[in-house]
């Protein structure tokens, strides 16, 4: 099989182009050069391993060529494939928006010469948490995309950022350390980490240890996914980051965290689904989150908000533990990653042209710039799931799997999920009547007491209206684009989503080409 | 398996007085605190490995005595990871400390938001009841 020694590349590919990037930092141009070649070649393959996943089953590689249960597996499956496509896609859009607000500052090695290692290092951690076939392996994929969010959250070294990272790395490490132990505990419990290997020894375990096990993996998973009451680190530390770092955190990150949900609790513990502790957890993470965003007068830290009330929708996909809820969790996952990046892509370009993302500040930027109207119109009328779009496709899934359900709980989460998207759509339509439509603001003056400004920011605030450059809108049209295509290939995306969940059920597809020869 | 009873005591005095660090408010306390857990886990991990052995070394001790490696190879890469975020973490610490004189962990900007609206509201019109004893004003936030 050829497609499955591609499996390696979306690890091995950033991680070289990091180190070359590293080595280049004085030439600018060859490191921008690296870092799109680097990841356009890993769209390239996470598209052959999706075809490739789709038609003949998962893709295993062992790595080193040990025999099968003791060396490190990476397994591209169907689901593992997709979210690779998903955010590889995501990432090159997001560096190439990057390499325009770059040009577009005139600073020729801007952001920094560290920005490109570090941002090719932190789409290897993802891609490796993707394809992760061992606890361990995931373990290393989280840790070697933190340590680059670290850096990229704390580019310039700026007090704000300084304030905001600080946060966000103490929890990210107690979350690590969390993690560490479940994995100890695990490895002292069934003498394995080999997911294949666990999804059989797990089950013989005494129930209780089995609990024990379960809840310190999903409370790891919860902590980096935001969901409710481990979620707030998040709306705090991500607005402060760079435009293109935040956009990409808000898109990948928490993502990895629901991804690494998903993967254990079907692969894992099938057996105990916890339905009812994730469902409250998915709607008490729905309501608090989009109240929040509700209360927010700058746009980043609303889009923030709206990012963690969505992950609850998610976690309900994956709480209800049918094929149709995880399908919807999975098509949910795709939406929003692309969305939602997309957003705070566009919360930049905003801070950009009308110099601040507050909305006590911003007024009549339809007028300004056509364009940026439009540019955020589309996905925020996506993301608060207005029909056509792909948002209404995934919200309506998911409702339909809690219908199905049939129980009292899943109602009130349908009814939690319609209210949410009703609040995420009132959020997102007072942003644009007024950053968009009322007219530009002469001099509006923040009420004292709340003033806040991106003072963090290096320069002076833009006080006249720049011009957006090409090279930063053009990206971000693409990701428009991309979202709404979404919904024009929804039938297909379902249809893998489908095909993905039921092998997540079933179990067995993945355990039998990781261990062809049978669970040792 | 049976587990050392010593190594289970050790590494749960590390992980207490670890967590007692963590909830400090300087940060370099907080970096303390972390390597104190992050050494209480390492040490889990030797628990889990199983009754010590002999060097698994092929030649130099028969298979059923060799000590189990893999979680030792597992802590040996977690080492190494908590070096290197320590070290971001120093940095991080010497940074605060050059920009504002110490490296306490600072509130969320929406907290201090909401406490200066608070000690706004105490000292509006509208809440006095012509008892200014009992009211402590609140404390500042902190710049």
């Amino acid at each position: 099989m050829t497609a499955a020694s591609l499996v390696p590349l979306p690890v091995v590919l950033p991680l070289l182009g990091a180190g070359v990037a590293l080595a280049l930092g004085r030439w600018a141009h060859a490191q921008r050069a690296v870092s799109v070649v680097a990841l356009s070649a890993s769209v390239a393959i996470a598209a052959i391993l999706l075809v490739s996943a789709d038609s003949q089953g998962p893709l295993v590689v062992w790595i080193g060529g040990w025999p099968e249960p003791l060396g490190i597996s990476l397994v591209a499956d169907r689901l593992s494939a997709l979210m690779l496509l998903v955010s590889a896609t995501v990432t090159l859009a997001v560096l190439v928006y990057s390499l325009g607000q770059g040009v577009a500052d005139g600073t020729r090695d801007t952001p920094l010469s560290i920005y490109h290692p570090t941002y090719l290092v932190l789409s290897a951690g993802v891609a490796n948490a993707f394809l992760a076939g061992d606890l361990f392996n995931l373990f290393v994929g989280f840790e070697v995309l933190l340590a680059a969010s670290y850096v990229l959250m704390t580019l310039t070294g700026t007090g704000e950022r300084i304030r905001a990272g600080t946060t966000y790395v103490v929890v990210s490490l107690l979350s690590s350390l969390l993690f560490l132990t479940a994995i100890a505990l695990v490895y002292a419990a069934t003498g394995t980490v080999n997911l294949a290997q666990l999804s059989g020894r797990l089950a013989d375990l005494p129930d209780g240890v089995s609990l024990i096990l379960q809840l310190l993996l999903l409370t790891t998973f919860s902590i980096k996914a935001a969901v409710f009451p481990l979620s707030a680190w998040l709306p705090d530390s991500y607005p402060t980051a760079p435009a293109p770092v935040t956009a990409v955190f808000a898109g990948l990150l928490t993502k990895v965290g629901v991804y690494a949900i998903i993967r254990t609790q079907t692969l894992l513990f099938p057996d105990s689904p916890l339905t009812d502790l994730l469902m409250w957890a998915a709607l008490l993470t729905m309501i608090v989150g989009i109240l929040g965003a509700v209360a927010q007068s700058e746009i980043k830290r609303m889009l923030s908000f709206t990012l963690v009330s969505h992950i609850g929708y998610m976690v309900f996909g994956v709480a209800l533990a049918t094929t149709a809820g995880l399908a919807g969790a999975i098509f949910y996952v795709v939406h929003h990653i692309t969305i939602q990046t997309t957003l705070f892509l566009v919360a930049g370009l905003v801070e950009r042209r009308g110099g601040s993302t507050s909305l006590n500040r911003l007024g009549g930027l339809a007028t300004a710039s056509p364009i940026l109207g439009v540019l955020f119109f589309v996905p925020a009328m996506n993301l608060g799931g207005i029909p056509p779009f792909s948002g209404f496709l995934g919200k309506a899934g998911l409702l339909q799997a809690g219908v199905a359900a049939d129980r009292p709980l899943a109602y009130l989460l349908v009814a939690g999920g319609v209210v949410t998207s009703l609040l995420t759509l009132y959020a997102v339509a007072k942003a644009w009547n007024l950053a968009f439509w009322r007219a530009a603001p002469a001099e509006i003056l923040e009420p004292a007491g709340t003033a806040r400004g991106s003072a963090d920011e290096p320069g002076p605030p833009p006080a006249t209206p720049v011009a957006l450059p090409a090279a930063m809108v053009a990206p971000t049209a693409g990701l428009v684009l991309v979202g709404v295509a979404l919904s024009v290939v929804a039938g297909p995306l379902f249809g893998v989503a489908d095909r993905a969940a039921a092998d997540l059920r079933e179990r067995s597809p993945y355990v039998e080409s990781v261990l062809p020869g049978g669970v040792p | 398996m049976t587990a050392n009873l010593a190594l289970v005591l050790t590494a749960s005095v590390l992980v207490a007085a670890g967590v007692y660090l963590v909830l400090e408010r300087s940060l370099t306390r907080v970096l303390i605190g972390i390597i104190l857990i992050s050494n209480g886990v390492n040490i889990a991990f030797l628990v889990a490995g199983g009754p010590a052995g002999g060097a698994p070394i092929v030649g130099v001790t028969e298979p059923a005595r060799m000590s189990d490696s893999l979680p030792q190879a597992m802590v040996l890469t977690a080492i190494v990871i908590t070096l290197g975020i320590t070290a971001f973490l120093l940095a991080m610490a010497y940074r605060s400390w050059q920009l504002t004189g110490h490296d306490e962990v600072q509130d969320d900007v929406e907290d201090a938001a909401i406490r200066r609206l608070a000690v706004a509201d105490a000292e509006s019109r509208s809440y006095d009841d012509g008892d200014d004893d009992e009211r402590a004003p609140m404390p500042e936030a902190r710049p």
